[in-house]
């Protein structure tokens, strides 16, 4: 039986209310109470948090890691190194794979790779249509045996509505969300950015906000027909938040996350033609990113995510209207909204920000994951909330570069990542 | 005195006025060289110019092909069906492939928004846009600028109509910016679906009936419709379009006098422009052509190291 003791530090526990400076201790790799301590022999690991954050392990919900198929950009062991190091202990990597996540077979083999490789919990996403081809329900129920805990066409979009409504209508069967990226192929054609004066001014194709809106329309009413639960991807239009607040006003099951490369840039960034701002759904406006902000902090989005896309250099490294879509996330994202929401907008407190990252993802994912309630797996973040640094994409552990987030400067940074009472990752 | 100092000719935006009148004070003393029996100055001598054109063209390429051989550079014509970009290799490497050949400058014809700059950012070599995609095409701005200010002494307060095409259009946006750093005042003329109101932002004029201000132009420039590029529901057919945006016989009575009627070519005679109006006395379609030599003999001149406007 081994004893770890995180001293001193400010514990944040969103799912039961704990804020105050304390001492979270694990057992055999689960939280246990003060109570619980009467527990003699062995040793006690002393880890001194003193100025820290103690957090729940964060949960990002969107995460690409490229395996199988393209292992040149990221695999399983790197992209969750990634993820340790941005203070994940948990993520939700998406189907768009080669072959896709679409049957149960590519499910078990995914398992035995993580079980192998992950330095971090993988979940894993099924996709709603084989081959994420819009066409075709994917054997969902043999998947969610296999171990999905979510299914999603991420990359693409279900264009045909009825068959998202029947995908929704079997999903529930089984209590599985569904995440949605949210565009509307014949509104967005071949765009690449946002749609303003900035593409006007450019000459690249515009990708305008009504191509996510009318989706996520379109998402709050079958999510309400079929009183299921839709998940909004990675929402950028202010005119979206204005849907999904007054749907879940409502009581409608609709929820939505954000990224932070959508509230940090804006379009004006691709006046460099530089394709590492290249992603989708596109940076917008500052208009954008302050309805954003306003539905972080409201609740009407309640999980924050990165997208983490990795592409090699080779292949961003292109003419713009031919480079692939996104960019790297999961380093970047945790301090990237504490300098944003906590420190320059004073928008969110540290539990605000916290909540979006643990107990929201993990209410929506169903998983018993994202609090230091006893008896919890005991997977934790330590957070420096001051600490300022700069990033360099160089030092990365990704397989790719391709970030825009190189060199800039940040505050609040993860400093260690537990792992089911396992250090794997510290500063 | 102001000196030039750039390496690349990318775009109009961003560019000073300062730049823009030098470029059209050389363009005016390289005109006078095309019309010597020996049309061939030595500025470029011992220079090697690639002119490397992913997307089709023959004028652009033929007038920078020329510009190159009247300054007594070394010219090279790549094409895409000749280009390893066929064959996979990336806009990249085929340029360092060019650069390795020791090329001085590269005149750069690309379907992509954005090509020029992004060669130009990775390359030692002058880079010359000579159109990326619905970015800009900055020499036929200014060559359209030239022949203006030929025909008309300073642009200043003079009202340019720019009519058709204008969302697809590069020609379209390099002209916007060297006209109004000129001062002109520029109108976009066309359909609501080609000419979105957004463009105001830009400091011009958003008008959707060619009719209603027909008769204030000194300068009509009329855009080629793409209608083999065209997907049909920017406007129902062609016959809609010249009936709406044409320059008709009927709409060319109503111009000013002394309004100047231009195109950057190639025409579609009876679509966005009557035939016989296209070859009437206030057409300077082929002067505008003619001065495109000029104007880029300016531009590869400057940009290959001359400081200022040529003695």
């Amino acid at each position: 039986m081994k004893e770890i003791c995180i001293r001193g530090g400010r514990v944040i526990d969103p799912a039961s209310g704990r804020d105050g400076v304390g001492d979270v201790w694990i057992r055999d790799g689960v939280f246990v109470g003060e109570r619980d301590l009467h527990w003699e022999g062995g040793e006690v690991e002393e880890i001194l948090a003193e100025g820290l954050i103690v957090a729940p392990g964060l949960i990002d919900l969107h995460v690409h890691f490229r395996e199988p198929g393209q292992t040149h950009k990221e695999t399983v062991a790197s992209g969750t190194l990634c993820a340790a190091a941005g203070g994940f202990t948990s993520v939700v990597a998406m189907p768009n794979t080669s072959p896709a996540v679409d049957s149960p077979a590519t499910v078990t083999w995914l398992q035995e790779k993580i079980r192998q490789a992950a330095a971090v919990n993988v979940f894993l996403s099924g996709a709603i249509t084989k081959g994420l081809g819009g066409e075709e329900l994917a054997p969902i129920g043999s998947m969610v045996k296999a171990g999905v805990v979510a299914i999603t066409d991420d990359g693409r979009c279900v264009q045909n509505h009825e068959l998202m409504r029947r995908a929704l209508e079997y999903a529930k069967m089984f209590g599985l969300p569904l995440f949605d990226h949210c565009q509307d192929y014949g509104l967005v054609g071949d765009g690449i950015m946002h749609e303003g004066d900035w593409s006007l001014r450019l000459g690249l194709p515009g990708w305008p906000r009504i191509g996510e809106e009318i989706i996520v329309a379109r998402n709050i009413m079958l999510s309400e027909l079929c009183d299921a639960p839709v998940h909004c991807q990675h929402i950028t239009s202010g005119g979206s938040v204005r849907l999904l607040r007054e749907a879940k006003a409502r009581g409608v099951k609709i929820s939505a996350e954000v990224c932070p490369h959508h509230l940090w840039f804006t379009d004006a960034c691709l006046e460099s033609f530089d394709a590492n701002f290249k992603m989708n759904p596109p940076l917008r406006e500052q208009g954008d990113i302050d309805l954003l902000v306003e539905g972080v902090v409201d609740g009407t989005i309640e999980v924050l995510a990165s997208d983490h896309a990795p592409h090699a250099a080779y292949e961003k490294e292109v003419e713009i209207d031919q480079a692939p879509f996104g960019i790297l996330g999961l380093e970047t994202e945790l301090a990237a909204f504490s300098t944003l929401l906590v420190h320059r907008r004073k928008a969110l407190d540290w539990s605000g920000l916290i909540a979006r990252y643990t107990v929201n993802p993990a209410r929506l994912l169903r998983l018993e994951r994202g609090t230091l309630a006893a008896g919890a797996v005991a997977d934790v973040t330590l957070i420096d909330p001051g600490m300022g640094w700069r990033y360099d994409v160089g030092e990365s552990f990704s397989l790719s570069r391709n970030s825009p987030f190189h060199d800039q400067e940040f505050v609040g940074r993860a400093v260690r990542t537990i792992v089911g009472g396992k250090t794997v990752w510290s500063l | 005195m102001n000196t030039w100092n750039r390496k690349d000719l990318l775009g109009i935006d961003g560019m000073e006025l300062w730049e823009i009148e030098m470029i059209l004070d050389a363009a005016k003393a390289f005109k006078g060289v095309g019309e010597r029996s020996l049309k061939k100055v030595p500025a470029l001598r011992g220079r090697t110019l690639v002119n490397f054109f992913v997307e089709p063209s023959t004028r652009t390429r033929v007038s920078f092909e020329l510009a190159a051989m009247r300054l007594s550079a070394d010219v090279v014509n790549m094409s895409t069906s000749a280009s390893s970009l066929q064959k996979g290799e990336t806009l990249k490497d085929t340029a360092k492939n060019l650069e390795a050949l020791h090329a001085d400058m590269i005149v750069l014809r690309h379907s992509s928004p954005g090509s020029c700059r992004f060669l130009a950012d990775r390359l030692q070599a002058s880079i010359i846009n000579a159109g990326d995609g619905a970015h800009e095409h900055p020499t036929q701005a200014l060559l359209d600028s030239f022949t203006m200010r030929e025909h008309l002494g300073s642009l200043a307060g003079k009202k340019v109509g720019i009519v058709g095409d204008i969302l697809f259009s590069r020609v379209a946006r390099s002209n916007i910016h060297t006209l109004r750093k000129l001062g002109a005042e520029v109108f976009l003329i066309g359909p609501t679906t080609l000419v979105p109101r957004s463009f105001e932002s830009m400091g011009v004029r958003v008008c959707h009936c060619l009719d209603d201000v027909i008769g204030e132009l000194d300068v009509i420039n009329l855009l080629r419709i793409q209608h083999e590029r065209q997907r049909k529901e920017y406007f129902p057919s062609l016959g809609e379009y010249t009936a709406l945006f044409g320059l008709t016989k009927a709409r060319a009575v109503r111009l000013r006098e002394g309004c100047l009627i231009m195109h950057p070519g190639p025409i579609n005679r009876g679509v966005e422009i009557d035939s016989d109006v296209a070859d009437s006395a206030r057409s300077v379609i082929l002067e505008q052509v003619t001065h495109g030599l000029a104007v880029r003999m300016a531009v590869l001149y400057l940009c290959a190291g001359g400081k200022g406007v040529p003695a």
